[in-house]
């Protein structure tokens, strides 16, 4: 069995979490954008399992899965309005929605 | 096995930085395939099978195959020049300066925390029970939830007819 202590494990879901957030940060393509954030649902997801094998309990398994239903939920809405922007703007530059400001 | 645990671990990150680097959609969603296999990965030696599984099966086979089914139907790949001009060396400075200090003040909290790692094997049969008693209630709000995710992607992606008065059409 894994005997890596569990400061590196919840380092290693950290550093995949803080890369998704540099991702959000820099990226201008929408795309992007939306990867991003499952790349940081996925690690927040890790976070409930890694708690879940350390402590032994089922609770973290099933947060994940709920995690999983609504990743799932949340691309296919978020995947749609990319369709629907890239009909009206024709471009992927997030920044091209700003009509509310001027 | 912890081997494989820190090769699967530096695999996962270094594909999930090349995700998020790379100019081309459908290269960068690649990488992070490779990402999410390599966390499976960590999950199975975890003592996850279940979500090792789900893992695969849910997010490198579900999710990514939904956006590759739009990449493909938008058409893009002319886009690459647009992206080379947003994606400067200088956009990167700031956010990852914010990113390392979020780090270090991460790796400092950690310093203060100590626990040993005790391997659980838990089996899809203890998931499945807990699943469907003690959080019955959820797994049906979580059904109610993607039903909303149905419809709301149905309605949205609907190409709307433009409807103009027959006024306001220019001849």
């Amino acid at each position: 069995m894994i005997t890596v202590s569990l400061e590196i494990q919840i380092l290693f879901a950290f550093l995949l979490f803080l890369i998704g957030l540099l991702g959000l940060l820099v990226r201008r393509n929408i795309i992007f954008m939306l990867l991003s954030i499952e790349v940081m649902f996925n690690s927040a997801g890790l976070v409930f399992v890694l708690a879940s094998s350390r402590w032994g309990q089922t609770d973290g398994e099933i947060m994940f899965i709920f995690i999983l239903a609504v990743a799932a939920a949340e691309v296919s809405v978020g995947l749609a309005l990319i369709l629907q922007m890239y009909h009206h703007y024709k471009t992927l530059d997030a920044d091209a929605m700003n009509k509310l400001k001027d | 096995m912890n081997v494989i645990f820190y090769i699967a671990a530096i695999v996962a990150i270094l594909s999930t930085i090349m995700a998020i680097s790379n100019k081309n959609a459908i290269h960068a969603l690649l990488y992070l395939i490779v990402s999410l296999l390599a966390i499976s990965i960590v999950f199975f030696i975890l003592g996850a099978p279940f979500i090792a599984a789900l893992e695969v099966i849910i997010y490198a086979g579900a999710i990514m195959v939904l956006f590759i089914f739009v990449i493909m139907m938008l058409n893009i790949g002319l886009e690459e020049e647009l992206e080379k001009k947003w994606l400067t060396p200088k956009m990167w400075i700031i956010p990852s300066i914010l990113a390392v200090i979020l780090l270090i003040i991460f790796i400092y909290a950690l310093k203060s925390f100590s626990a040993q790692a005790s391997g659980h094997v838990i089996s899809p049969k203890q998931v499945g029970i807990s699943l469907f008693t003690t959080y019955l209630i959820p797994v049906e709000i979580s059904a109610i939830l993607l039903l909303a995710g149905i419809t709301g992607a149905y309605h949205l992606g609907k190409q709307k007819k433009k409807v103009i008065h027959r006024f306001l059409i220019k001849k």
